[in-house]
């Protein structure tokens, strides 16, 4: 199925309000901070907001491939380095609010959680792993990495989402309503990625059969 | 990934002025509609949620237990709660619990107990003096309260059915009815929900049967109308809206510990050198503070009842 493709004029329109869009889970944040919004444990509502976030973005990311694959929309890449980014950010804020307005600084007490809470361990491993994804997102470093190295790199994406979605279901007491509905998502969409895979493999089996029944 | 070298400008590529123009009011109205669209949703869901102003209670007694801190404000201490039986997000109890009906209320007394009765609300503000306890609350969670309950030591209700020795252990079971508490319909946890304490922990004057909060009626989400407050185990040792209290032999099975037998544990007792499974217990957030504060053993309690727990290996039975 094929959708017509927007002009490369109204891509970057819906470029622009796409960036805008993106900042609107900080800026409801910053209201809800001026208005006493946040509730009684302002970090707590913080750091988990900007970790929904963090995971929301990460999956959005993940959905630009199958969607340009299933509606033919190719244009839709020209958002994914953005989104891939806000991902990043967003997740910058996670840790930055933990390593600040949680810990405040205390690294004996920051190094110690790492090493010893198993999902902080995975979150932490996650933030890591994004950092150079985050720094090759450049056209000149996609040049010299060359396409097919960048795109390895890249590829980690689905590691650290899945780290990203474990370290979600590692930290909630009891109700995993939330990490379960996320690693659902994230599953579906690995799972459309296998499922093109094994589809793109299976039209070269039939060719060579037509070929020697034709003889 | 399309990389594309920057071209040559064709003349026909360059923005004639007008659409240039068009674009700019367009993404302004876009960003000026997106904004008001934020402040709109905003304000829908930051309304105002009236603080339930209960009957007040009056002619409290001071208590020489009660601590010398800055309370927590009456706010944060009803809209940030722990009650699954209303959902599990910290806001849900203050929007969801006014379904609940808390008269006629009563508790069932029972179990290994000469005189069973069951004792109205009405005779329970009655059984004894009621006192203000400010008492510091810490949860399992990593956050903390400074609250001023209103009630009478439990030992005052137990005196009045006479345990027999046969009691060794008192169980507290929780209202979990399916019509007033939309959390019930779910097996979040395993209802209803239920609490322990040895017999020593539920006679110790700290321990109080609670009717109130601020000089007033307990409010739907604090355990409306009566709870027991154990101050120096983790919070979901104190039972919300008791329903029935029996005087057991064995050791009552408790809800939390039957859902994650490894990090909840009968005793509870707040320990900073005992961690949480997946979270060190060693500091907590005091609602309202910036700065994290080091946990207390008992949670500053240890003077009135380490004694409970001389001789006991305080990590195995956490």
């Amino acid at each position: 199925m094929a959708l017509a493709n927007p002009k490369p004029s109204m891509v970057k329109w819906i470029k622009a309000a796409a960036f805008a869009a993106c900042l609107m889970p900080l800026a409801s944040l910053a209201w809800r901070g001026l208005h006493h919004g946040l509730g009684a444990n302002p970090i707590e509502y913080i750091t988990r907001s900007t970790g929904w976030w963090t995971l929301s973005f990460l999956l959005i990311t993940l959905l630009v491939t199958p969607l340009r694959r299933w509606s033919g929309w190719n244009w839709l890449l020209r958002l994914r380095r953005m989104l891939g980014l806000y991902a990043f950010f967003y997740a910058c804020l996670h840790f930055t609010t933990y390593v600040w307005l949680d810990q405040f600084f205390d690294l004996h007490s920051i190094v110690k959680d790492v090493i010893k809470r198993p999902f902080i361990t995975i979150g932490f491993a996650a933030f890591v792993l994004l950092i150079p994804l985050a720094g090759t997102s450049t056209n000149a470093m996609v040049r010299r990495l060359g396409a097919k190295r960048w795109q390895l790199l890249h590829r980690l994406v689905y590691l650290i989402a899945t780290c990203g979605a474990i370290h979600f279901w590692w930290l909630v007491k009891k109700d995993i309503t939330e990490p379960l509905s996320f690693a659902i998502l994230l599953a579906a969409l690995l799972g459309a990625r296998l499922a093109f895979l094994v589809r793109r493999r299976q039209p070269a089996a039939a060719p060579v059969r037509a070929r020697s029944q034709a003889i | 990934m399309l990389i594309r070298r920057k071209p040559d400008m064709l003349p026909s590529e360059i923005t004639p002025r007008d659409s240039y123009r068009d674009r700019r009011r367009f993404m302004r109205g876009a960003v000026a509609l997106g904004a008001a669209a934020a402040v709109g949703a905003g304000g829908l869901l930051l309304e105002p949620r009236r603080a339930h102003a209960g009957a007040k209670l009056s002619g409290l007694k001071k208590s020489p237990l009660s601590v010398v801190e800055e309370l927590t404000p009456y706010k944060d201490i009803t809209t940030y709660n722990n009650y699954y039986e209303f959902g599990t997000d910290k806001t849900d109890p203050s929007e969801e619990a006014h379904t609940l009906k808390t008269r006629p209320w009563a508790i069932a007394v029972e179990g290994e107990v000469k005189k069973p009765k069951t004792f109205d609300i009405d005779e329970l503000l009655k059984l004894a003096a009621l006192e203000e306890r400010i008492y510091r609350m810490r949860c399992v969670e990593g956050w903390s309260m400074v609250i001023p309950w209103v009630g009478y030591p439990l030992h005052e209700l137990a005196k009045r059915v006479e345990p027999t020795a046969k009691a060794k252990f008192v169980e507290f079971v929780t209202l979990a009815d399916k019509d007033q508490m939309p959390g019930v319909r779910m097996p979040i946890l395993k209802w209803p929900y239920t609490e322990g304490l040895r017999m020593d922990e539920a006679m110790h004057p700290l321990t109080i049967l609670c009717l109130g909060l601020y000089g007033e009626v307990l409010p739907n989400q604090n355990g409306a109308p009566v709870r027991v407050v154990v101050p120096w185990k983790y919070g979901f040792k104190s039972g919300k809206s008791i329903v029935k209290i029996r005087f057991v032999e064995q050791q009552p099975q408790t809800t939390w510990n039957l859902a994650q037998p490894r990090e909840y544990g009968f005793y509870s007792n707040v320990n900073p050198e005992v961690d949480h499974p997946r979270w060190s217990q060693a500091r907590e957030r005091r609602i309202g503070e910036f700065l994290k504060r080091p946990t207390l053993m008992f949670n500053g309690y240890g003077d009135q009842v380490a004694s409970l727990y001389a001789g006991m290996d305080l990590k195995k039975n956490f």
